[in-house]
Order: structure tokens, then sequence, then C-alpha cells
């Protein structure tokens, strides 16, 4: 679900395709028809959108017909945990949790911690989006949460205020017939895949779910997720063999770039950010960020050797490791809110590294209206992409809103090295770090990101060598000496990896990060990633071959942490350390030896057997109960029901999107309440619901990637072979829509919503289907989205259309579902362009106040000016 | 090649689900990429070798000023050739790389050798009829030359029969006799315009019984062919079939009728000439047409299947034992 | 049956004879539609290794494809074929369907199966039931994918035709063009019953063409490397491999998949009785040949040359006499 994972991952899916001819069954639930769908064993269509109410219909189906693995939920989940009779569900307040504040339009979460926890304020884990929390600091990982188990606690999961309890009525409204209705599938396709699921999980059987950006990309995208966790925490599926999510990354390494992160809230190895208004030292900090148990109880040793990394022999004791050095967070800094500062001027110098989001952004119209704000630009890429070149040939220059001669913006194009001119390492999905060797050197100008960033810093602290201001002292202090190799002077790749790995006070490559100290005796740039280079061998570049080892192919590559490759695999185990069942044994405890033995590393203290208490004040892993797997918890449990860390909700819930054609059937409340969205004129939303206007845009639209092509484009639309294969923007529509709007199959259609009108060819498909929901038809239109101005092979950007809506967790923008209207012909040119899409409805208040349409008073403007 | 045509036309709303029985309309053996150099050069490839022929026979019986002039027409199919040739494959030396060997499973590779023969002989016996020497060289040539035009007349019948083009391989029976038929109309009326009738009457007789030939191998090949005769009496290669059987039945009426006299030989020559180039450049285009439309290339080889005289190309699953205890009619 | 290679005729492709101890197996692709997932790196890689070039870029709106067909430029293409039916069936539905279509090989108005006076139940129950509990097919909608490519016949009438040499079989009993050689003439072009071969002008040199068509990455497969489309395919779709051991290997994959309830599952080529011998690179089909863009019973032309010759001996004999005719009675 959430994934076509044939056509975006198609080199992962040969296991797909194995398992299918292995005999599993493989069922894929989408809004479209895609060749996922076509060599999967299953296929269930829904509205783009709703995949909440599926699965919800199907933890419901779970519970009302007692299918959970019983001795895995109340031993290994938070399941039996009493909450907090301040605790107040959807189901009491029409679809939202106790801890509403209006005003801030953000929860606070006193009311969902367990009963008889502290109701501390100070919490929250990351919740930058919400204002409230950033005077407290943005709190650590499930910093302050009760060592071991909850206070209190009902093993035989009856007490009416356990997370079962609670769990089993907040889904109590997902039946099938009324999860058809939201989603537009068949209530015996529901019954179908939930009975599929129940009857593939088990001690002898486990089920998995792959997702993709399909569910990330919502208003409510983390909660999907965590729907999905709910199922696989019932069913038992998590930490087992042939078990647990796959989240699949939307291309190389964007796993690696959330490790080393080019987030701005975090610190590798997902430290969070210092952030200015908590006035942290080092202490302090960690104060915040230490658990009482589990692997975030030694956060000082991962801080302080990440310092010691950064500043090496400059960082002592001291200076609190030069912890000041340190930037601080003030906000929201996201990539979304640095647009719009560039809107208002407080943005004054981007770089884009690898990025397009004149078309790869949601709303990317926006983007480039905000680009032409910079005083400065640097865009390394393999090709002039858009955002390059979008103070010439930017859509809105044609329309008249922007010209070229006002734009100040200094554009810098740095060409860039591709994957196979440079060495290094990709992190994917299943956290596999995998070495890649050079097989050419980059052509002319061309260099690698290693190159750029540390030739950047060379000159820039070269630049500064004789400044004296103090806010100069961290970048002139950082440990910035790495061996060059050969005429471009390239950084070796493999020292930063073993810096990364980190180092003994003697200079010997660490192994585990158990062997972390706080004391400065080491370092380490990622305390995650601490082993990939242990005893001076570069384990990311492991090749055997899987048929030359075990199933878990261990030597391949190496996988964070400590070469685990399936996580929280103590859960393999029952409670009393013997596989559930011998199909799926993993991991076991071996009381000859007193150790976790298996085919994997163990992701537990390996000599903590099941019989193991932890004692008195014990700390991290010590305190880790020998009978509860999930030790990133610091009760050793998943959190089905999550007391915090999650901004909008401690249970999923079903909204629709931000714009939508439908009401909530479940709820009063249509949306995700603390969803971040950004009113002005620049970025206006469709009428959803019942609001007026709303009519106006009667399709759902969902956006997409196609094999062929590599999101925005700027790896595959430049590439011939690639080009020739998807050479126009299209879109999908069913025979039935394609009468209702007369589009004719291989003519033009144009796709209208309240920010822009797209032109495309209309591929008319029985692969996409009207389905009913809620009483009536409603038509699908499928968004490839790769297309732009440059390149071989041109086209609209589907981004131009989508809203700037995002996830209130993780600021994930909402382009799988939205509302749409669509007419036959081609749009109109130039200034004309505006004036179609100024006769549509548009909110640019909060309040869901559609403003009417707008009359086409000469000389009108958008903000962008 | 990507194909555009099918959009919009064939498709109703059913988008991109194609055709049942075709994908998305799309040819299955490929269209000649040969321009219209090629049936041209059928055409003069015919008169030469027909020609000769004639000119032998003239020979034969002592007739010198009509064994002349059969030569000289021969002369020109023959010189036209090599050009016409050379232009569709691009440079001189590339018609020569078919000189490397000598392959009877390629008709264009004996048709090469067939061209080299009797253009040779008709050039031989050319030079000596023109420097009035070597009597008998010249006799000996043209006996070669005539022998030889004969396959040479013939071959390109069998070449594009050699083809996966429906209507040219499953005519591969009549289209020889359509072949030789327009290369003795032509050869014969050629001779006809520049002999004097007194001596051209073997000239005319020949040209009307290729005439006849032609007209009648054409009916019945359509005939026969059925669904597939459709290419030869539809669309451009149907104007051409048509057109050209007017011209080469008027050519033979006329020259039946008016040929005695140098004005109605001329006028039925010319018709002749004319019938026996569109009768090739309908064929070429009846063989395009063909190839343009999977439903040719289906039908002829769905009732081969249907006939039993070939199972097709698929296999089908089954145990042996299976097979026998499956209620099949078989 | 009328078809037989040239009794006559020394074959210029007698392979392996002609090269003795030089002779390798005979090498092959089987290509599993059944595996294929339309990612069309077959096609990307084929172009990358063997420098072909981009083949213009027209969106057709035939589903996902945009290249159209095998051409000079383009040596694999995955074809995309959307249809109103389900991808399974019971297996015992698939196998009635299966005995079908083999019976409807003795006419096209042959009464469906069941409908039939038969002596018993349908054997289909007999078989193993599908390894899992399967969808219930009532979608009503697959998406056929497969990747065609030349398919290098035992009896292939390209080369049969070419009247250079410059098609040859490799000692590992595929046809290549020898680019040195060939002259551009087009005839394997018309001769290939699956219309595999085009022409592909020569770059800066303006009506001067060359033959084009799949190798079989016989550089590759010199070097004892696989092709690099099963080299890139990332679902073993395109097996590569010895053309015997292909052989066997499909006919186990066909029992499987008709047990899984595959509709309409047939091998396609795999046969070396049909038309061209068997061929070289062959398929497991989910529906009829032609719905793939494939003739159902593709024959080498040549199979026909020794009538074709007659023929036109008979014809030559009658120019011959219509020219002895016209001299008859030697009234000038």
């Amino acid at each position: 679900m959430g994934s076509n994972m044939a056509e975006n991952h198609p080199v992962a899916y040969q296991w797909v395709m194995e398992a299918r001819e292995r005999g599993a069954q493989v069922i894929h639930v989408d809004p479209r028809f895609t060749r996922t769908s076509a060599t999967a064993t299953k296929w269930v269509q829904i509205r783009a959108g709703t995949d909440i109410a599926f699965l919800g219909g199907i933890v419901n189906y779970i519970l009302e017909n007692g299918r959970e693995f019983r001795e895995y939920v109340v031993e290994y989940t938070n399941a039996p945990a009493i909450i907090t009779d301040e605790y107040r569900d959807t189901e009491d307040l029409g679809g939202f949790f106790s801890g509403w504040d209006e005003a801030s339009r953000s929860y606070g979460n006193e009311t969902w911690r367990y009963d008889g926890a502290d109701p501390s304020p100070m919490h929250g884990h990351r919740e930058m989006g919400a204002p409230t929390d950033q005077a407290t600091g943005f709190g650590g990982h499930s910093a302050g949460a009760p060592c071991c188990d909850p206070p209190h606690m009902d093993p035989t999961l009856e007490d009416p205020r356990c997370v079962f309890q609670i769990l089993k009525r907040h889904f109590s409204r997902y039946t099938p017939e009324r999860v058809a209705e939201i989603c537009g599938c068949s209530p015996d396709d529901l019954r179908f895949v939930a009975r599929a699921l129940c009857d593939n999980s088990g001690r002898e059987r486990t089920a998995s779910f792959v997702y993709s950006v399909g569910w990330t990309q919502h208003t409510v995208g983390v909660q999907y997720i965590r729907t999905a966790a709910i199922i696989q925490l019932l069913l038992g599926n998590i930490g087992r063999p042939g078990g647990g999510i796959m989240a699949l990354r939307g291309h190389a390494s964007i796993q690696g770039s959330t490790d080393i992160p080019t987030l701005f809230d975090i610190l590798p190895g997902y430290l969070p950010m210092p952030a200015a208004q908590a006035r942290h030292d080092l202490r302090t900090y960690i104060e915040s960020q230490t658990a009482p148990g589990g692997i975030w109880g030694t956060v000082d040793a991962y801080i302080v050797s990440l310092l010691k990394a950064y500043w090496g022999d400059r960082a002592t004791a001291e200076n609190d490791f030069c912890f000041d050095y340190l930037p601080r967070i003030s906000g929201d800094h996201s990539a979304y809110q640095a647009t719009l500062g560039m809107m208002d001027g407080s943005v004054k110098g981007y770089f884009l590294l690898g990025e397009n989001p004149a078309v790869g952004s949601a709303h990317s119209r926006l983007h480039r209206l905000a680009l032409a704000h910079l005083d400065w630009l640097v865009v390394r890429d393999l090709v002039e992409i858009e955002s390059a070149t979008f103070w010439r040939d930017a859509p809105e220059i044609e329309t008249g809103e922007l010209r070229t001669g006002d734009i100040p913006t200094e554009v810098f194009f740095m060409p860039a090295a591709s994957h196979v001119e440079k060495a290094g390492s990709f992190t994917n999905t299943q956290r596999l770090l995998q070495w890649r060797d050079q097989a050419v050197e980059p052509k002319g100008d061309a260099r690698s990101e290693l190159w750029f960033m540390y030739h950047l810093g060379r000159i820039i602290r070269e630049k500064l060598a004789n400044s004296t201001d103090p806010r100069d002292r961290g970048l002139l202090e950082l440990a910035w000496e790495y061996p060059l190799t050969g005429a471009t002077e390239e950084p070796d790749g493999e020292a930063v990896l073993r810096e990364i790995n980190g180092r003994q006070a003697d200079g010997t490559l660490l192994s585990a990060s158990a062997q972390l100290k706080a004391d400065g005796s080491t370092t380490c740039g990622c305390w995650i990633y601490c082993g990939c280079y242990a005893d001076g061998v570069n384990r990311t570049a492991r090749r055997k071959p899987h048929w030359e080892q075990g199933l878990e192919g261990r030597e391949w590559g190496w996988a964070w942490p400590q070469n685990r490759r399936i996580l929280y695999n103590r859960a393999s185990a029952d409670p009393q350390g013997k596989p559930w069942s011998e199909r799926k044994k993993l991991m076991w405890w071996d009381e000859a030896s007193q150790r976790w033995v298996g085919d994997d590393e163990i992701d537990f203290a390996p000599d903590h057997g099941p019989d193991y208490r932890p004692p008195d004040g014990a700390r991290a892993l010590a305190a880790i109960d020998g009978r509860r797997p999930f030790i990133a918890h610091p009760d050793g449990r998943a959190w089905i029901f999550a007391p915090r860390g999650v901004v909008d909700g401690p249970l999923p819930t079903h909204f629709e999107p931000e714009e939508s054609p439908f009401a909530n059937l479940l709820y009063p409340q249509r949306a995700n309440p603390p969803r971040q969205r950004f009113f002005r004129p620049a970025n206006p939303y469709n009428p959803s619901g019942d609001s007026p206007g709303a009519d106006a845009y009667p399709f759902v639209m969902t956006t997409y990637r196609l094999t062929e092509h590599h999101t925005a484009g700027g790896m595959s639309r430049f590439v011939p072979h690639l080009s020739e294969l998807q050479p126009e923007m299209f879109c999908e529509v069913s025979p039935e829509l394609a009468a209702l709007r007369a589009l004719e199959h291989g003519g033009w259609a144009t796709i209208v919503t309240s920010r822009s009108a797209i032109e495309a060819r209309v591929l008319v498909t029985e692969r996409i289907r009207p389905l009913d929901v809620q009483g009536k038809t409603v038509h699908q239109v499928g968004l490839p989205y790769h297309w732009g101005r440059n390149g071989i092979v041109t086209g609209d950007s589907a981004n131009d259309v989508v809203p700037l809506a995002l996830d209130p967790n993780v600021h994930i923008e909402e382009v799988k579902a939205a509302s749409c209207d669509i007419r036959p012909g081609r749009r109109p040119r130039g200034p004309a362009l505006r004036r179609l899409v100024e006769s549509y409805p548009r909110i640019t208040r909060d309040g869901d106040v559609t403003q009417a349409p707008q009359e086409h008073a000469p000389g009108t403007r958008s903000e962008g000016r | 090649m990507t194909h555009f045509d099918s959009i919009g036309r064939d498709r109703r709303s059913r988008g991109s689900n194609p055709a049942p029985d075709s994908y998305y309309g799309h040819p299955i053996v490929k269209e000649p990429v040969w321009e219209l150099g090629i049936p041209i050069y059928f055409f003069f490839g015919g008169l030469a070798g027909a020609s000769a022929a004639l000119a032998l026979g003239a020979r034969l019986t002592g007739n010198a000023r009509l064994a002349r002039n059969a030569t000289f027409a021969g002369m020109v199919g023959v010189v036209a050739s090599p050009p016409l040739l050379i232009r569709d494959l691009g440079k001189p030396a590339r018609f020569a790389a078919m000189l490397r060997v000598i392959k009877v499973t390629s008709p264009m590779n004996v048709g090469t050798w067939l061209l080299n023969a009797t253009g040779g002989g008709l050039s031989v016996a050319a030079g000596c009829e023109l420097l009035g020497i070597l009597p008998r060289l010249r006799d000996l040539a043209t006996t070669g030359s005539g022998l030889f035009g004969l396959p040479f007349a013939t071959y390109t019948a069998a070449l594009v029969a050699d083809t996966a083009i429906p209507a040219w391989h499953e005519a591969r029976r009549e289209l020889p006799f359509v072949f030789i038929g327009g290369a003795a109309s032509a050869a014969g009326g050629a001779a006809a315009i520049i002999t004097p009738p007194s001596d051209a009457g073997a000239a005319r007789r020949f040209a009307i019984a290729g005439a006849l030939v032609e007209l009648a191998a054409g009916f019945v090949m359509e005939h026969r062919l059925g669904l597939l005769g459709e290419p030869y009496s539809q669309g451009r290669a149907g104007r051409l079939t048509r057109l050209s059987r007017v011209t080469a039945g008027a050519g033979a009426a006329v020259m039946a009728l008016a040929g005695r006299r140098r004005i109605g030989a001329t006028a039925a020559g010319s018709l002749l000439l004319a019938g026996a180039l569109l009768e090739r450049l309908a064929v070429f285009e009846a063989g395009r047409q063909s190839a343009r439309d999977p439903r040719y290339v289906v039908d002829a080889q769905r009732r081969r299947v249907a006939a039993g005289t070939s199972r097709g190309a698929s296999t089908f699953a089954g145990l042996p034992d299976e097979r026998e205890t499956l209620p099949a009619a078989s | 049956m009328m078809r037989r290679p040239l009794p006559v005729v020394e074959r210029p492709d007698a392979w392996p004879a002609s090269y003795g101890d030089e002779a390798r197996p005979r090498l092959g692709f089987f290509t599993d539609t059944t595996l294929c997932i339309g990612c069309k790196a077959c096609e990307v890689a084929c172009k990358e290794w063997n420098d072909v070039p981009a083949d213009g870029y027209v969106w057709t709106g035939n589903s996902y494809d945009n290249t159209g067909g095998l051409s000079a430029n383009t040596w694999r293409h995955v074809a995309f074929i959307e249809q109103d039916r389900p991808l399974h069936v019971a297996p015992s539905k698939a196998r009635l369907r299966e005995a079908e279509m083999r019976d409807g090989a003795a006419g096209p108005d042959a009464a469906p199966l069941r409908d039939r006076p038969s002596g018993g139940a349908p054997r289909g129950d007999g078989y193993p039931p599908p390894d899992a509990p399967r969808g219930d097919g009532g979608e009503g909608m697959r998406w056929l994918m497969s990747s065609d490519v030349c398919k290098h016949c035992t009896d292939a009438a390209c080369l049969d035709v070419c009247p250079t040499g410059a098609l040859f079989r490799t000692e590992f009993g595929t046809v290549v063009v020898q680019q040195d050689v060939c002259n551009g003439c087009g005839y394997c072009v018309v001769a290939c019953p699956f219309g595999v071969i085009g022409r592909r002008e020569i770059a800066g040199s303006k009506g001067v063409g060359m033959a084009q068509k799949c190798t079989l990455c016989y550089d590759r497969t010199k070097d004892g490397l696989e092709p690099a489309c099963a080299k890139a395919c990332p679902t073993e779709s395109i097996q590569f491999g010895k053309l015997d051991e292909l052989r066997e290997r499909a006919s186990r994959r066909l029992e499987q998949v008709v047990a899984r309830g595959f509709d309409g599952a047939r091998l396609y080529g795999a046969n070396p009785d049909d038309g061209v011998g068997g061929f070289g690179a062959f398929f497991l089909l989910l529906d009829e040949p032609e719905v793939y863009g494939l003739p159902p019973d593709p024959v080498a032309t040549t199979r026909d040359l020794p009538s074709i010759y007659g023929w036109m001996a008979l014809a030559a004999g009658t120019l011959g006499a219509l020219v002895g005719l016209s001299f008859l009675g030697g009234r000038r």
C-alpha cells in the first residue's frame, strides 16, 4: 500500500516476484492499477488519501474477530497499559483528541500519558511545527518516559482504560461497510485483505507491509505508518523474519540523508539539534535527551563522540567539547518554510544540491516565484535543471508575472559528478550501507558533492583565517583535514567513512557503538554507523553473493546498527527466549552459552536472557527487561498507543486530505487538525468537502512517478534512452471520466486547481476506475510529475497544481491526494492562463473561507511580483 | 519506428485497451524499405530479360532487324538497372558486395548474377551490332543473354515471393506469370515501336501474348488469394492494378488491331510498356499495403492453422497422459 | 507437412557442422512474460551496450509503450496490453482453457470444450491447488507485459535471403549481421516473419543504410557474459542460457503457471517443428501471439523456396514458349 514498488523500485521488486513464485500472496491496495497491481495476486482499488480508513478497517477486523497474536501483544506492546482518565478519544470529541489548543492549532500531550506517569510538559518529541513546544525545547527520544513497564497495566486487556480497549473503541466505527463507503472499495475486498493478513500471521507465518511516499506524502502521513505498525504489532509481525514494515525510500541514499542528515532539526544518528530557546549547555542537553532505559540512555556518549569528530583535539571536557559551537535552531526551518522565507525576504541565499524544486516540490510554481526573490542561488546538478534557469524560462515569465530583468537572483550553476564518477556509500531502505566504486573520472568541471563541500569549507576557512569574530571560531576550529587524491584534489571518501565509524583514543577504529564514551576518549561521526569500518575493513564494500552465505545475507554491505538485518529481532523469540516456531525462528536464547544466538546479530543486550530483570538505578540497555524487545523505548515495549512523539494524536484517525471533494464520514472534523498550511494569496487552497465552491473541484487527483523517469527528471529527461520511453506529460483517466468531460484519448486535457492549470496528453485507461464513495461516483485523475521546461522531452509540471499542506510531524507535503478539475483541450497561453485559474474559487485565509472567483481586473498580479 | 497513427482513429473510449486481435493495429512484418526505384527496376529487368529472349528468337529465325532492335531495347533495360539498384543501396561498391558469393537461397543474389550474365551478353551483342563486327561472338552473346534472359525476367517475382510480405509470399505461384507476362508485353511493345511493322510480327505477337498472360495471371492470383487479394484491389495498389490492366488491355487491343501500322504499333507499344510498369508498381504497392495491416499476416497464418497444415508456433501445457484423458475431441 | 528444410540446396548456415570443433552449445533467451514487470530495463541496457540510438520522442497513447516495436533502433521492445480479464483463473479452469486452445487448432468454429459431450469430468481438479489462497480473480483486469527480441530462428529467412552473406550464424547458433559486409539491400527486412530487422541510415551518409538487429550480444557471449538485456532484467523474465536447457525449464514452468491459474499460458517458439524450426529466443505468453504483435504461425519464407523456384522456372519456360510461339510460322 502506498507504494508502486514494481515501477519505482523495480530492482528490489525482484524479491517480491520471487516471493510470489514461492507462493506468497502479494496484495496491492492502490488508487490505480499499476505495474505493481499487474504482477500482484490481488489488487484492491481505493480512493487516494483514504488508506487510514482501510487500515483502520483491518484493525477493526482483527479486534472484532480476536485475531490478534495475544501473547505477543501482551508481552511486547503497550496494549495492557492503562492510560490516564484525563484522556479523551476522537470518539468522544468528534475527531479531536484531548489536549487540543485552538489558538496554536496544536495538541498538548499531557492527557495522553500512562496512568500514574509524570505529567511533565517536557516530553514532547521534536515538535517543531508546534510553536508551544519550541519554548520548552525539542524534547528527545522518549526522554522523561518512565523506565520499565508502564505504572499500571492489565494483562487481561479487559480494563476499559487500557490501550487495547481504547484501540478497540477507537476503531469500532471502521466497519467493512463504512470503510468501503469512504475508500470506494467493496466490503469484501477489505475482508479479503484483512483475512489474508491474519491467515498469514501468527507463530508459523508472518506478513509484511511495503509502503513508499504514497503513505508519507499526506497531511496525516505519519499516522498512515502508525496504523500499519499497529496492525503488525497486533499480528506479531515486527522483529520477525518475513515481517516488518518496509519503508521504500524515494531514491538512492535518501535513508542516508536522514541518518547523516540534510535535515534542519537533527544531527547525525537522530540526535536532536539544540534549540535556541532551550538555552542548553552540554549537560542540560544530555539530560533533556537521555531516556532512562534503552538505546537512548547513552546520549552523552553519542553527542560527545560526535563533537570530538567535529572539533577533534580542540573539543575538551573543559570547553563542553565545543558544544556551544553547534548552531541552534530557532524554529521550523524546513524546506517549505525556507521557501516562504524567500518570499518574505528573510532567506537571501540558497544551495540546491541534487534538488529541483521548480519541478519537484509541492506547489512548484510557488517555489519558482520564491527563487526569484533570492540574492543568490547555487545549483549543483548533473544538468541545467529548471531551478537553475527559472530566471529566463519559468512559466511565470510567459504569463507576465515575472520579468527576467526584474529578477535580482544571481545563479551559480556548478556541474556535479554522477554516481559512477565518484566513490562513496549509499544507504538504502533497509539501513544497508553499500560502497560504490568510482568507474570513470568526471568530465570537465564536474565534481563530487564531497569535493564541493570540502573545498567550500576550506576556502571559507582560508578567507576567515584572520577573523577574530567569535562566531567564526566554530568554523575555524573544525577538524577539516582529509587526504586528497588525484589532480582534482578529491577528498578520500573512505577517510570520511572511517571518521563516521569512529576511533578509540589511540586511533584504532571502533567496532561497536557500545564502545563509545562520554569522556571524550572516543570520536564517532554517527553513532548508529559505528562498526561499519570495524577492524579497518570497509564493511560497506563487502559483496559476497547471496548463494555463498545465509538467508540474512549479512556479508553483503553493512546494515546499521551493528549489521543487524532485522530490528527488534528479540521479538522473533517468545518471552521465554524460544522461537515462536521452527519455521520462523531467527534469534533465540542459548542457555549453554548464556547468549542470544541465531542467524542475525541480536538487537538486544547480547547477554541479557529472558530472566533478566533490571536492577534499581540501571540505565540504558541494562534498564530493559529481558522480555521486552523494543529497546528504542525506555519500557522496551512497542507503542500501539503513543503517549508522546507524535504531534497529531496518540492513535491514527482517518482524516480527509487537505483538499478533497468529501466530508469526513467518520467525524465532524474533516481534516487532520494540526496539519500545516500557509495562507497567503500566492498559496491558495481548493475549497473542500461541504464548503462553498468545493464542487468546482469534483475530482480526486494523485501524483506519482513512472519507472522510466527519475523524480523531477534531472537524471532522465536529459537522457535520450530514457526520454523516448515516456516522452510527454500525460494524465490517466477512466473511460467514464473521459466521456463525462469529453476528453479524447491521445488528445489534450487541462487540469485546474486554485493554484495553476497544466496541460497533459490524455491516456484513457481502465486501469483507473470511477469509485462509489459516500453515495456518489468520484473520478480520479492520475498525474506523473516528471516534466518541466528543460531537457529532451518537456511538459508541464504536475507539482504546479498540487497544494502546499504538510504533515505536522515531519513537514512532508501532501501531493498524493488533492482535488482538481479537468477540462478538454490545451491550457491557455500567456496571461490568459492566470485568468482561467482565477476564475475558480479559492481559499487564502484560515477557517475554510472560500473566496469567490476573482473578476479579471487587468493588472491583477499574484504575490509573486 | 514509433507509431502514432492509431491515436484517435481506431480507438474508441477504450483508450489504451488495444483491439483484441492485434497489437494496437501495428504491422507484424516490416514494410519494404525499398523506394520506387525497385519496382521500376523490376520493370526494366523484365524488359531486358524478355528482350534478350526475343532477340535470340529473332536471331534464330533470321530476323536480323528485330534481333538487333530487341537487343537495343534490352540494353535500355540493362543500362537502367544498376543505377536504380545502386540508388537504393546508397553507393556503387555496395552493389559489388553481392558478387562476393553465389548464394542459391537468396533470389537477390541469384538475380544479380543473372543480371550480370544477361546484361553482359546483351552488351557484347549490342556492341557487335553497333560496330558491325564479330558476328559469331554476337551470336554467342545473343544466345547466352537470351537463355539467361528468361530467368532474369522472372526472378524478381521469386525475389518478392521469397519474403514474409503476405501479399507477395502467398502469391508465389502466379506472380512469376504476372511478371513474365509484363516482361513479354514490354519487350514486344518496345521492339514493335522501334522496328518496322514488316519485321515486327513476332514482337507484336509476343507483346499481345504477354499482355494476355499478365492479365490472366493477375486475375487468377487475385481470385485465389481471397482476403489476401484485397491489397491488390484496394487503395493505391488497387488503383494502380486497375490502371495497369486497362492500359495493358488497351495496348494489346491496339496492337492486335492497328499494330501493322507504325503509328498504331507505337501507340500500342507505349501502352504496353506503361501497363507493365504500372503492374510492377501495383504489385509493389500491394505488398506494402499487406505488410501494413496485421490482419493479412494473421489471416494467412490462422488459415494454415485452421486447415491443419500447421499447429502454429504455440505449444501448451499438459502431461502426456493428460492429453489422452482430457475430453478433447481429437 | 509440405514445409521442410530445403533438400537440394546446401544451407549456408549448416550450424553446428560448419563450425566443427569451434561450435558451441546453442544459446538463446527464454522470455517468461509472467515475470515481466514492464520496467524496460532491457530496452535501455540493450541500447546502452550496443550503442543503439534513441528512436524518436513520440508519445503514442498505447498504454505505456512509446517505442512501438522492434526496429533498427530498438532491439528489445516491451509490449503493454491492457485487458478486461483477470490474470488468474481457477487452475482447473486454466487447464480447461488450455485444452480448448490446443483443441482450437482444429478449427476456429470448434465448440467450447465444456459444451461438448465428453466422457467424464475434466482433470483439472486432479492438480495441486495454488500454493496459497489467492485473489478471487474477479478484478477483471490484467496488464500483460512482454519483452520482445529477435528470435534467432533455427531456419532464419533473413540469413538465407541475404545476398552478401553479411548475416551469418555464429558458433553459438545465433544470427548476426556483419556490419562491414552488409550492403543495406533491405532484403532481410522483408524476409523476417516477425518484422524484427530494420535498416538504419549510417550517420552522415544520406541514403546509405545498414541492417540492424539484436546480436544476442555476440561480443558479450564470446567473452562468456550474458547479454545486456538479460543482465539488466531484475525479475528474471529474460532468461539466458543454453537453448536445450531453457526449453526444458520452460516446459516445467508452463506446467507450473497453468497449475497456478495463469490464464491463457502457452509457450511460443519452443517447438522445433514449427515454421522456423524453433526459435532461439522463445516466450511464455498469456494470450494469442497476435495480441502481442507476433505472428501466430511464422514460417521461414525460404522454406517455400523450392516451390518459389519451381513456379519461377515454369514461368521462365512459359516465357521461352511465348517467344517460340511468337516466331511460329515464320511470318514477319
